[in-house]
């Protein structure tokens, strides 16, 4: 052994360490591959040495040689050897060496498992700390299920420098093995507390990564990270934590209103650039999320975008491209804002940096209105004209076109400017963006009546000078716009002036050198041209000059007829053959111009990209359906193309002809009309804006400018469209003037009546009305088109899994894997003691046969009880910190709702008197679809915005039981319960109902919601509330107020406005119902003067009001009945005629019990009263009668509750 | 954060770290495409671009370019800041840091990564405190052998 040593020792020292490598490579310039599989060579004999300082060594080598490229998967297991060295110098080397190389796919990497485990649990801080950031590198699935208790337990390590390793590594193990997260959970957040300011770091940037993809479910942290971001003055981590709160606040609006200002405050007060720019980004997302129209909100933006511009400004080029970037977030919602430093972002497009100028450029498209598009399209087509490099100009001039077309063309006022704008583009020398040109000059020309003829003018000025756009024809992409040119030329060839000429650029032998479907467009439009040259002339009379036009034709198109490619080739001999046809018959006198232009007679409409996929199907047409049976496979291989084929057709012509009556097709086309009405981009060819301008009753005088075409057409070459933009100037200042005239008018008439809103006059959007009658026709849709489909959620988010309740108390099933084999002290948080079986499972019968199996059970019923209301208390929590008012009262009654329901949807059954146990097995589908309903309730009623919704449901189903309940809530607080608000005193001047709820976060507490209702005319102020306390039951007042006090009620009631307030009140036994006596004084304020009032009520505290709907489960509910420890008590009712499903559900509202289950006309329920009471009931209806048994902790309470009960079935 | 890279002006790969265990080739294809945009750029152009899904954050400090591929939420400056940190901490624990420490001592380099971030997040925010573990654990390493040279041979 020793020699080994020694020997060892010796070859060490002959061996390459690192350095020697490094050198080695650098030396080996030339031969380096060469070099370095030498040295790869050596490594394999190092490896295959029993000492570890020479593996080690040498797998240190080979991290280096991975990092140049090389494979070193083949020396997984040596990594893994040298992991498990002893020595801490070794390890480290092989942890580093398997965390740069080791990934999912390594098959060696499960043997490590142990090996972690045991450095995981090691002495040494260090030898921990390594494994930890060696398996955050390459943790799988595998190793995070194995591992996840171990580091679960690291940490509450003592020493911080474990904590925080292990709290960062868990988000990692969370992403690989989702289970775990539900057990972690309380302890991760536990940690955001940590002492030590390195682990509380640690734990908010895990929760904040777990929240940002998943916020639902982690709103209930809020409040916490909300005090963390007050106190907190550690940059970094309220990076974290702001962030957080930009992905929260979209789900719970008021968090918004919260946050506002600490943030605010932070943007003026830090100096951190990182920190005021996640500041300004969360302002906008926050604002975003929030509805418009709230006060105060402006000035935000107004100081976000004033920090932004400050960045924008600023020489770093980094600050000024975040800030551009965070300008064009603002951009989306509030344009306003962000399009008055136009100029700056302007200037922005002078910079150096391409990637700026491109942010610029991405916020200039959404900068844009009527009013400035011309300028800052101007400015744009500087640029062009400057910029050197082809891609950027490239860019620019997509987004000239970008900007101009979006939203079916809204901003432009002017087509003609627009055309010379895409015509100047087309100097634009190599380009590869021809096509756009052509394609935007095809759409407006095709879209926008109006301006046909001029278009037309200018693309027969471009054809005519086709030369200098396809000088060097097949090198660049620009001579696409000829293409467009020659076919609008054709198309609208009623609107050319100089036909001839056209057509006889058409005609120039130059055309045979541009490429084959440009001149295929080509010949097919010479065609249109001849056909409309010919009818003029005809109609002239001027028979020469047609039969020369058509020798022209027959002249020029052999050039075609000889062309190489086959589209031209074919039209143009078609064509030809036409035209000799038509000479022959001009030969003879014949007129011939009606048949040729019947040749292309009828419009072409645009399709909307969409429109076949909207096509609605026809009813009675299964598209899924077999038309013909599908071939079957015996059939021989030579007849199946035959069958498809066959097939296919069938189907094609079914799909043309949908049989739709005509009657139909009317009613279809008046929605369509509907639609376009509504369509704000549709802008309708009458009446056109200044049709209704002249319209407006006292206006006709006033006349309408008619601009023609005062610019003459230019040679190509010259800029023109900044012509136009002057010439649209003077338009709008005409327009400006005579509006101003008008307004002059109106006010001379108008004198005297009423004061004008905005007698000073500011330019807006609607005032500047398009120079022409601008008819864009909207693309065509079939009729009835389908309303868009929904793109699905990409399936492949890894981040999915994650998304988990963690408010839900923990399950069974749920418990981290624990290795029994070692000694591990499993440390036990509070939530994973409080085992509860998750609810959807049914029991295990496993655990009928424990001993003692029924105390267990009362423990865990007890601890259950425990966990709900926590996780109750949390959604509560949230709302209590949200609102700023008084807080709104505990959710109510969320079980009345499906009950209801049913009883609304079922018809009324049979009534049959069965056993208990039959209940039990058999269930029916009415119980399953309430307890289903359950289920979902208990969701909803741990997001506070379900629980509007839920809220409002049961106003809608309760109306008959409720009294309707007025929202005077000033705020947009969640509505007050509708629920059974009774009528405590009534007056005059002021109304009182109230409800009681018991306390959630309390065992001795219930809270009393009043509301007040001003009846008078008169203003109702400084209201107070007193109640006399007996011994058990008593008001909760402000600290060091006496007994006699009174609690004000913290609003005031104008005339005919309700509210709500919330009176806490302690209990000490909560068997017997309570009636305690109280007044109300108050101040009546009216124009004679004010006067105190004062009204007394008597506040019934009922037991049913002690009483929280909890849902139970039938196994549980069985359970609880066997247990044994509960007292039985009965009544029963005669004379009820009310449906069993109603009665149910009034004992579900009034009295908050939920059903458990329910068969036929007997139904089981539960409720459990703050104090932890179960109360147990058993419903039966007889033929008139109702019989209830109860069972409860408590006798005087049940009887009680049944007194109740009987009370209010005997009022059905 | 996705991943860090290093690189030097020639377009030499001196570290690289994955905060997500990705395949040798997809490491190789992402880093020499990366490391062609990055250097494609002009020393005036801002230190973020947008490439692929994530966002990229780089600096170059003297020959080397440090690079670090962020996701879309994330803050580009505060990853700016990381960056420079870590270079500080180098700089500290070499003393005035060249390319060439970082060659030769290139573990040394990922364990003072490794102390300062982990899995993608900042680990600890305070030079000082990660700086001194580096210093214990290389203590550790001192202690048990004196001298470096002959590494290995005492038990």
């Amino acid at each position: 052994m020793a020699l080994k040593m020694v020997k060892g020792s010796i070859d060490r020292m002959f061996d390459k360490n690192l350095q020697d490598l490094v050198r080695g490579i650098r030396n080996h310039k030339e031969d380096e591959a060469k070099y370095i599989s030498q040295c790869i060579d050596e490594i394999k004999q190092e490896l295959k040495q029993d000492n570890i300082a020479v593996k080690a060594n040498a797998v240190c080598k080979l991290t280096y040689l991975q990092m140049l490229g090389y494979d070193i998967s083949w020396a997984a297991f040596n990594i893994i050897e040298v992991m498990s060295a002893s020595k801490f110098t070794f390890k480290r080397i092989g942890y580093l060496a398997a965390s740069q190389c080791f990934h999912e796919g390594t098959d060696v990497i499960m043997l490590t498992t142990n090996q972690i485990r045991k450095d995981l649990s090691s002495p040494n801080q260090y030898d921990t700390g390594v494994a930890l950031t060696g398996l955050s590198c390459f943790v799988t699935p595998d190793l995070a299920r194995d591992l996840a208790n171990d580091i679960m337990t690291l940490m509450s390590h003592t020493k911080p420098y474990i904590r925080k390793k292990a709290v960062l590594i868990m988000y990692k193990v969370f992403l690989k093995y989702p289970e775990s997260l539900r057990p972690a959970f309380p302890r991760l957040k536990e940690k955001l507390e940590d002492p030590d300011p390195g682990v509380q770091s640690a734990a908010v940037n895990v929760i904040c990564e777990l929240a940002r993809r998943n916020p639902k479910n982690y709103l209930s942290l809020a409040p916490l990270f909300f005090k963390l971001m007050t106190s907190s003055t550690n940059n970094w981590v309220l990076i974290k934590i702001i962030k957080l709160f930009g992905a929260l606040t979209p789900l719970e609006p008021r968090l918004g209103k919260k946050l506002i200002e600490p943030l605010t405050n932070l943007i003026h007060s830090t100096s951190a650039m990182s920190l005021l720019y996640e500041c300004v980004n969360t302002v906008i997302a926050v604002l975003i999320s929030l509805s418009s129209g709230m006060p105060n909100h402006s000035a935000s933006i107004q100081l976000c975008v004033q920090k932004l511009r400050i960045l924008i400004e600023d020489s770093d080029q980094n600050l000024k491209y975040l800030g551009l970037l965070a300008m064009s977030k603002i951009l989306k919602t509030h344009p306003k804002s962000v399009q008055s430093h136009k100029d700056l972002i302007l200037q922005c497009l002078d910079d150096k940096d391409e990637s700026i100028r491109l942010r610029a450029l991405d916020l200039l498209y959404g900068m844009v209105s009527k009013k400035n598009l011309m300028e800052i399209v101007k400015k744009l087509m500087i640029h062009v004209d400057k910029a050197e490099g082809t891609t950027y100009r490239d860019e620019l001039l997509t987004k000239i076109i970008d900007i101009c077309s979006q939203s079916n063309y809204q901003y432009i006022t002017n087509f003609e400017w627009y055309i010379s704008i895409l015509v100047e583009l087309t100097r634009l020398e190599g380009t590869r963006h021809g096509h756009l040109i052509a394609a935007q000059m095809l759409d407006v020309a095709i879209r926008v009546k109006a301006i046909r003829k001029f278009a037309v003018s200018q693309m027969a000025m471009l054809l005519d000078n086709a030369h200098l756009i396809a000088s060097n024809t097949q090198r660049n992409g620009i001579c696409e716009v000829l293409y467009a040119a020659a076919w609008i030329c054709g198309e609208f060839s009623e609107h050319l002036e100089e036909a001839n000429q056209t057509l006889e650029a058409m005609l120039r032998p130059k055309v045979t050198t541009l490429p084959g479907h440009i001149q295929a467009v080509y010949v097919q439009n010479m065609v249109k041209l001849y056909a409309s040259i010919l009818q003029q002339k005809e109609q002239a009379g001027e028979k020469e000059a047609a039969q020369e036009i058509t020798q022209l034709m027959i002249d020029r198109l052999p050039q075609f007829v000889q062309s190489a490619d086959l589209e031209v080739q074919e039209r143009a001999s078609c064509i030809l053959q036409l035209i000799k046809y038509i000479q022959k018959l001009q030969v003879k006198e014949v007129p011939v111009a009606e048949e040729v232009i019947a040749l292309f007679a009828g419009e072409l409409n645009p399709v909307a990209p969409k429109a076949q996929k909207k096509v609605p199907v026809p009813e009675g047409l299964d598209l899924d359906a077999w038309i013909n049976e599908p071939p079957s496979d015996s059939e021989s291989e030579e007849e199946k193309p035959k069958t498809i084929f066959h097939d296919e057709e069938q189907r094609h012509s079914r799909h043309r002809q949908p049989e739709i009556d005509e009657e139909e097709l009317a009613r279809r086309r008046e929605a369509r009309k509907q639609e376009q009405a509504n369509n704000p981009f549709y802008i309708k060819s009458s009446p056109s804006p200044q049709k209704r301008y002249q319209d407006t009753p006292g206006v006709e005088h006033i006349p309408v400018v008619q601009i023609d075409l005062s610019v003459p057409l230019k040679v190509p070459g010259m800029p023109m469209s900044d012509q136009y933009v002057k010439l649209e100037e003077e338009r709008r200042h005409k327009q400006k003037l005579e509006k101003d005239k008008k307004k002059k008018k109106q006010k001379k008439e108008k004198r005297g009546k009423h004061h004008r809103h905005n007698s000073l006059h500011t330019e807006s959007e609607e005032d500047i009305a398009p120079a022409h009658h601008v008819d864009i026709i909207t693309e065509e849709m079939p009729e009835n088109a389908l309303p868009s489909d929904e793109d699905d959620k990409d399936p492949n988010d890894p981040y999915k899994a994650l998304d988990i309740d963690l408010d839900k108390p923990l399950a069974d099933s749920e418990k981290l894997p624990v290795q029994r084999h070692r000694n591990v002290e499993t440390l036990k948080s509070p939530d994973s003691e409080a085992l509860l079986v998750e609810k959807k499972s049914k029991k295990p019968k496993k655990k009928e046969k424990k001993h003692k199996e029924k105390e267990r059970e009362k423990g865990k019923k007890k601890e259950k009880k425990v966990v709900q209301e926590e996780e109750e208390k949390k959604g509560e929590d949230l709302d209590f910190w949200l609102s700023t008012a008084p807080p709104p009262a505990p959710t109510t009654q969320p079980q009345s709702e499906p009950e209801v329901g049913a009883a609304l949807v079922a018809e009324p059954q049979e009534i049959k008197k069965e056993e208990r146990e039959e209940q039990d097995e058999e269930e029916d589908d009415e119980g399953k679809k309430s307890s289903k309903h359950k289920k979902k309730k208990h969701k909803k009623e741990e997001k506070s915005k379900d629980k509007k919704k839920s809220k409002k449901k049961t106003h809608h189903s309760e109306e008959e039981t409720t009294e309707s309940v007025q929202n005077g809530t000033l705020d947009d607080e969640p509505l007050p319960p509708m629920s059974s608000y009774r009528l405590l005193a009534e007056n005059p001047y002021i109304k009182m109902t109230y409800d009681i709820q018991g306390n959630l976060q309390n065992d001795s507490q219930v809270t009393v919601s009043v509301i007040f209702e001003n009846k008078s005319t008169s203003f109702l102020k400084s209201m107070e509330l007193n109640v006399l306390d007996s011994l058990n039951t008593r008001m909760l007042r402000p600290e060091g107020s006496s007994v006699h006090d009174g609690i004000p009620v913290p609003f005031q009631l104008p005339p005919g406005i309700s509210n709500e307030a919330q009176f806490v009140f302690t209990l000490q036994s909560i068997v017997m119902a309570q009636k305690l006596k109280g007044t109300l004084s108050f101040i009546v304020k009216n124009d004679e003067g004010s006067t105190h009032e004062k009204l007394d009520f008597k506040l019934h505290f009922s037991c049913a009001s002690y009483l929280i709907t909890t849902p139970c489960y039938s196994d549980a509910f069985a359970k609880l009945l066997e247990s044994g420890d509960l007292h039985m008590s009965s009544i029963k009712v005669d004379g009820i005629s009310i449906s069993f499903q109603h009665l149910l559900a009034k004992i579900c509202f009034h009295h908050h019990f939920s059903v458990v289950e329910r068969v036929d006309s007997c139904a089981s329920m539960y409720s459990r009263s703050i104090q932890g009471h179960h109360v147990c009931l058993l419903v039966k209806k007889g033929e008139n009668s109702v019989s209830i048994d109860g069972k409860c902790n408590d006798s005087t309470l049940l009887s009680n509750l049944l007194d109740e009960m009987k009370e209010t079935l005997s009022k059905c | 954060m996705r991943f860090m890279l290093l690189f030097s002006r020639q377009g030499k790969l001196r570290l690289q770290k994955w905060f997500l265990a990705t395949a040798d080739r997809d490491k190789k294809k992402l880093v020499r495409e990366l490391m062609q945009v990055v250097l494609a750029r002009k020393p005036k152009m801002c230190s973020f671009l947008e490439w692929r899904d994530l966002k990229v954050v780089y600096k170059r400090y003297a020959s080397l370019y440090f690079c670090c591929a962020i996701e879309g939420q994330d803050n580009e400056l505060i990853t700016l800041e990381l960056i420079h940190r870590y270079v500080e901490l180098l700089d500290k624990y070499f003393g005035s840091v060249c390319e060439l420490d970082i060659i030769f001592n290139f573990e040394k380099a990922y364990f003072i990564l490794d102390e300062f971030v982990m899995g993608g997040e900042i680990q600890d925010t305070s030079k000082k405190s990660v700086l001194k573990a580096i210093e214990q654990a290389d203590l550790l390493q001192e202690v048990r052998h004196p001298c470096g040279a002959s590494l290995g041979s005492t038990p």
